[in-house]
């Protein structure tokens, strides 16, 4: 029988994996000192946020951002592991033009010795999440460091920011014009546009990698990339060095999920040391946030909204009883009226 | 059954140049070209379904999934930066984005430059670089008219030929940037439909 939302449906599923694999969760105050966002707005995905001042005087936020506040209040020992998930509502403007929108966002987040077994374990939980929203899923995979590498050879003036806005749109064609502008070498960009144009299914591109990250000195890099995705289904994962974050945060594995239902990616994560450095924590972190309102367009979990709907014509001790031993197994609607606007397996018309 | 690609056109010259390329390359595009009642066209046999969109619509339809690509000129997508793909410079529907005036224009820089454009974006991005003060006025058509009825003192417009430019007695100030017809992809069916999609890339791509 529906009684839930698809998305919340999917929430309470989410969290019940994140917690079989040790996840605790945690609850947070729907409000934030906005001094935290500002520090960190780049890290958002939207600059605008709801703020107010508390009766202390203080400039609050309503949350446009989880991994903030968890960072912000998770002290721990450099040589342990906090597993934390959570399942937040936020507020902020999905796309520019767009007004102030409810999300309801779920999400995990691994901090303190971070090892290559808690990426890995990590990008297991963020194929599991896409899984459990559809069949037909992507994982798309990238490293930060090779990135980094591949930019690295360059020289300081080029605009980084404008090349990585380039590398996020797969836009090779405006990497090779603004760097020829500056008068770069080609041989100094080819990776880097070699990188942003080879995409696919980890075991179809990896000759091609190896070819491109040894013009750059990324091999120990392209090993960890390839190790951490090893025990993940190979069908549902690519690499794709388009998925790109913001490198003042992120670095090393970064990620992306897709459904093909979905226009947009509805899961983005990665390991985030350069956040912690910012934020002066020594540990390092790892997480993922699923966005779980664009799955609500989703709902495949029933076809109909009541199983019956029951039309009498004057109310009896007989129709009670009919109706409520039916709605022991089945959900109903009773009326005297038909009902269009609902979706109903079967019209039953109660005569004694 | 392969993956059905739906493409997004922009109507108008620009459409109708990239409808030769795909003809070219071997889509049938004879009834996309010469109906113009019929909204979405379809070729089963190639994958291929096309419909007709207004130039400054194709990256909503794009952005949102109800296309998977479409074509797109590059001041569109840079006055509205949406979340595609932006795979090739179909180097067709070559034009620029100028700031034009009046001929006997001069910049007062100790005023503030009153800037009459539909191109908010790209024009706020271009004086915040020359860190200069400006008042923007959205028009959306006849752009020209606004420094001859003293309603802007620039504009910052399209250009292709700068006829209609003369035709108003104003000149070009600046060259913004230059701009032409884009290949643009929804990054969710770029990863379940990536080999189609390339192979439509290439098509625009390799038959000039």
């Amino acid at each position: 029988m529906k009684t839930l939302r698809y998305d919340e449906y999917i929430s309470i599923k989410l969290r019940e994996l994140y917690t079989s694999f040790g996840y605790s969760l945690y609850s947070m105050s729907k409000f934030e000192e906005y001094d935290l966002y500002s520090k960190n707005k780049d890290f958002l995905i939207s600059d605008y946020v709801i703020t107010f001042t508390d009766t202390t005087g203080k400039l609050m936020a309503l949350k446009p951002d989880v991994t903030l506040s968890i960072i912000k209040n998770t002290d721990i020992k450099e040589s342990l592991i906090e597993k934390l998930c959570y399942n937040e509502k936020v507020y902020r403007v999905k796309r520019e033009g767009d007004s102030f929108k409810e999300i309801m966002q779920t999400g995990l987040e691994a901090i303190g010795d971070i090892d290559s077994y808690t990426i890995s374990e990590v990008l297991y939980l963020a194929m599991k999440s896409l899984n459990q929203i559809s069949s037909n899923y992507n994982l798309d995979v990238s490293s930060m460091d090779i990135i980094k590498k591949a930019l690295d050879v360059l020289p300081k003036s080029c605009d980084r920011s404008k090349l990585i806005k380039y590398i996020g749109n797969k836009s090779t064609h405006e990497i090779k014009s603004y760097l020829s502008s500056e008068n770069i070498d080609e041989s100094l960009y080819s990776p880097l546009v070699s990188l942003v144009s080879t995409s696919g299914k980890p075991s179809d591109i990896k000759a091609e990698l190896e070819e491109i990250v040894s013009k750059i000195d990324a091999k120990a890099e392209l090993d960890k990339l390839y190790n951490v995705i090893d025990e993940i289904k190979e069908e549902n994962t690519r690499i794709d060095f388009s998925v790109i974050l913001d490198p003042n945060y992120y670095n090393g594995i970064v990620f992306r999920g897709y459904v093909s239902e979905i226009s947009e990616s509805i899961l983005s994560g990665g390991e985030y040391n350069n956040l912690m450095k910012r934020m002066n924590k020594k540990s390092k972190g790892v997480g993922f946030a699923v966005y779980l309102d664009s799955i609500d367009s989703l709902d495949t979990l029933e076809e109909y909204d009541f199983d019956y709907q029951i039309i009498y014509k004057k109310d009896s001790k007989e129709l009670r009883k009919f109706v409520f031993s039916l709605q022991k197994d089945n959900k109903v609607y009773v009326a005297k009226e038909i009902n269009t606007k609902i979706k109903v397996r079967e019209v039953i018309e109660f005569k004694e | 059954m392969k993956p059905l690609i739906t493409v997004a056109l922009p109507k108008g010259r620009l459409g109708n140049e990239v409808c030769e390329k795909f003809k070219i390359a071997g889509y049938s595009m004879d009834e996309t070209i010469s109906d113009t009642r019929k909204l979405i066209f379809e070729d089963e046999n190639l994958g291929v379904r096309f419909f007709w969109a207004k130039p400054s619509d194709v990256h909503v339809y794009v952005e949102r999934g109800a296309a998977d690509v479409g074509i797109i000129g590059k001041d569109i997508l840079l006055e509205y930066e949406p979340d595609v793909y932006e795979l090739l410079d179909l180097e067709i529907g070559k034009c620029k984005i100028c700031v034009a005036a009046k001929e006997d224009f001069f910049d007062n820089k100790a005023k503030t430059l009153r800037v009459a454009t539909k191109y908010k974006t790209i024009a706020k991005e271009y004086y915040m670089s020359k860190g200069r003060k400006i008042d923007i006025i959205t028009l959306n058509g006849s752009i020209e008219i606004a420094p001859l009825l003293n309603l802007s003192d620039v504009i910052v417009d399209i250009v292709e030929t700068g006829k209609t430019l003369k035709e108003n007695n104003l000149v070009i100030v600046d060259k913004i940037i230059d701009v032409s017809a884009r290949f643009i992809v929804n990054k969710s069916s770029y990863r379940f439909k990536e080999k189609e999609i390339n192979k439509l890339k290439q098509a625009l791509e390799s038959r000039g």
